[in-house]
């Protein structure tokens, strides 16, 4: 790559074109199919441009306006965050593809998805770039609004209830999450997170903080028992948003406690991540159960995402370098994986009318390339080799079973187990056919190759897993070469 | 105790008060104003804090609250406009899980 490429400052686009693309698409509706696709492969053309320059430079900062840290914006990238842009870059390809087949056939509203989902991506990219607190307040709200009036496109009763409570419970979050920030400043005099990394102690400000602030995120990322409005919310959207919200957009707020975790309070977040690891291990358990109880295909895989969210709270537990590793590793898997299922999904509905999982009626023999994606996102879910919920779930293996901790080890397991009951379930019924048939839609090509794309990437992930560690190091956001067990 | 300190315990009282009506109320109008007491409260605690010196406030909490203001006016209207579809929809500005009681 030339020296002239690398000086251009695409952490700034990486933000911008989305934005503008929104904006665009909703002053031309009409063109909204057109401006969405340009805006959504110019943003992953920028997001790769930052991944080359990331490799080129070592991690990067950037002033806006040239205001530095207290008084301006300032934006960050390391490896954590381009790998998470990289990911929201990847899923939200194929949903771009996808979306546009899934709106042209139907009379769901398809001219407020191209903005409200462009700015949403802005939202999600401005977060993962964020640099102090206060701005991370703000994309979560940007996210988070978008996300409510994605959920409430699909305009059916359960949709505007779902909505309506996803709604409620991210203002909560956020306002929780603004109170932390509030008392942070004032003990400390502020927001930017490497500076304050380096001041916080251990305070009664900075447990109430810690406290405020976590419990936001682990309401925002549905960690049981805080998983209540996820189900109905991730299952009424139409499919492109369920895909988007389970793939990407509750490992944004998990990146966040992430961010908190290591670099706000590394001092004083002492016994929280065994309870962390216990929640998880409920959330793995509870998840699953209920997910093979499920008699719709949409509701089952949410629940399913409630019971693979918890295994991203398992490395809190282990506390170990390769822990940290397989949880990174499990939430790009799971985001890949959980989109493709979700559009599978999605074109199963679409093809049938319904989504009951008990009248599949040979969905196997009737949209072979579907059942194909479904199948191979299973694989992954389930953590069979060579995929990528292997190599991660291997990785937190690997953590439990060197500091001989069992139980976590068990869980893991038997999470495997479940996974691959509900999938089987599925899996069964689509191969059997049911009492009485109906009447098919037909299911546009691109909307099934891209549901493949997705699950296909999902698998590979499991072979190219040197390059997404690499990555993970530079920066070392999860401070993997200091933390000794 | 100082003035400030006593408007940020306000601030502080107003998040919790709001934060019960949240968990109570079932109308759904009530659970968006208890929201806004809740911001109403972060609000207060922030500006109050502000006030270190006698003299000279510090600005960036101010323009904090002028942006989480923007936010809250935004959440707002997208929360009554879901309130009235929901309404119009199904005749009651509840959640589904709540219509069982009186």
């Amino acid at each position: 790559m030339s020296s002239g490429l690398n000086t251009i400052a695409w952490i700034v686009w990486i933000i911008l074109i989305p934005l503008i693309g929104a904006m665009l698409c909703f002053m031309w509706p009409r063109r909204g199919n057109l401006l969405g696709m340009i805006s959504a492969i110019a943003t992953v053309v920028v997001v790769v441009a930052l991944y080359l320059q990331l490799l080129d430079q070592g991690v990067i900062r950037y002033a806006v306006g040239g205001w530095r840290a207290p008084l301006g914006i300032d934006l960050y990238a390391d490896g954590l965050s381009v790998l998470m842009l990289l990911m929201s870059a990847l899923v939200g390809l194929g949903v771009s593809f996808y979306a546009r087949d899934y709106f042209k056939q139907d009379d769901e509203n398809p001219a407020g998805f191209w903005p409200l989902w462009l700015l949403m991506w802005t939202g999600l990219n401005a977060l993962f770039l964020a640099a102090d607190i206060f701005n991370l307040y703000v994309t979560l709200e940007l996210l988070g609004l978008s996300a409510v009036a994605l959920i409430a496109l699909a305009g059916s009763k359960d949709a505007l209830a779902g909505a309506m409570r996803y709604l409620l419970v991210s203002l909560l979050g956020s306002l929780c999450y603004l109170l932390g920030v509030a008392l942070l400043y004032h003990a400390h005099g502020t927001v930017d997170i490497q500076l304050l990394g380096s001041v916080v102690t251990v305070h009664p400000v900075s447990y109430a903080a810690l406290g405020l602030m976590i419990a936001a995120m682990v309401l925002k990322s549905a960690l049981f028992p805080l998983h209540f409005w996820l189900p109905l919310a991730h299952a009424s959207a139409p499919t492109p948003v369920s895909a988007l919200l389970s793939a990407v957009v509750v490992k944004a707020s998990f990146y966040l406690l992430l961010r908190l975790w290591f670099d706000v309070f590394p001092a004083v977040t002492l016994g929280l991540g065994l309870l962390f690891g216990v929640l998880g291990a409920a959330a793995i358990l509870w998840g699953s159960v209920q997910a093979l109880r499920q008699t719709r295909l949409k509701l089952l895989v949410a629940y399913s995402t409630v019971a693979q969210l918890g295994y991203l709270f398992i490395p809190f537990a282990l506390l170990s370098p390769i822990a940290w590793q397989g949880g990174v590793y499990f939430m790009l898997s799971h985001a890949l994986a959980k989109a493709a299922m979700f559009m599978a999904a999605g074109n199963i509905l679409k093809f049938g009318g319904h989504d009951r999982i008990a009248d599949l009626d040979r969905v196997a023999q009737r949209l072979p390339i579907t059942m194909t994606a479904f199948c191979l996102a299973g694989v992954s879910l389930m953590g069979l080799p060579p995929s990528g919920g292997f190599i991660a779930k291997w990785l937190l293996l690997e953590a439990a079973l060197t500091f001989e901790q069992w139980l976590w080890a068990a869980v893991i397991i038997v999470g495997g187990l479940l996974a691959a009951g509900y999938v089987f379930k599925v899996v069964g019924y689509a191969f059997t056919q049911a009492d009485h048939s109906h009447d098919a839609r037909p299911v546009a090509l691109t909307m099934e190759w891209a549901a493949l794309g997705l699950a296909v990437g999902a698998i590979t992930l499991g072979l190219i897993a040197p390059y997404p560690m690499a990555l993970l190091a530079i920066g070392d956001p999860l401070a993997i070469r200091e933390v000794s067990p | 105790m100082s003035l400030s300190m006593l408007y940020a315990l306000a601030g502080v009282g107003l998040f919790v008060l709001g934060l019960h009506g949240l968990i109570v109320q079932t109308h759904l109008l009530r659970k968006i104003l208890a929201l806004n007491i809740m911001g109403s409260g972060v609000f207060m605690l922030m500006v109050a804090l502000a006030r270190r010196a006698p003299e000279n406030p510090d600005p960036v909490p101010h323009a904090m609250v002028i942006t989480g203001i923007v936010v809250a006016v935004s959440a707002t209207a997208l929360a009554l406009a879901l309130i009235l579809r929901l309404q119009a929809m199904t005749g009651r500005a509840e959640l589904p899980e709540q219509q069982t009681r009186p």
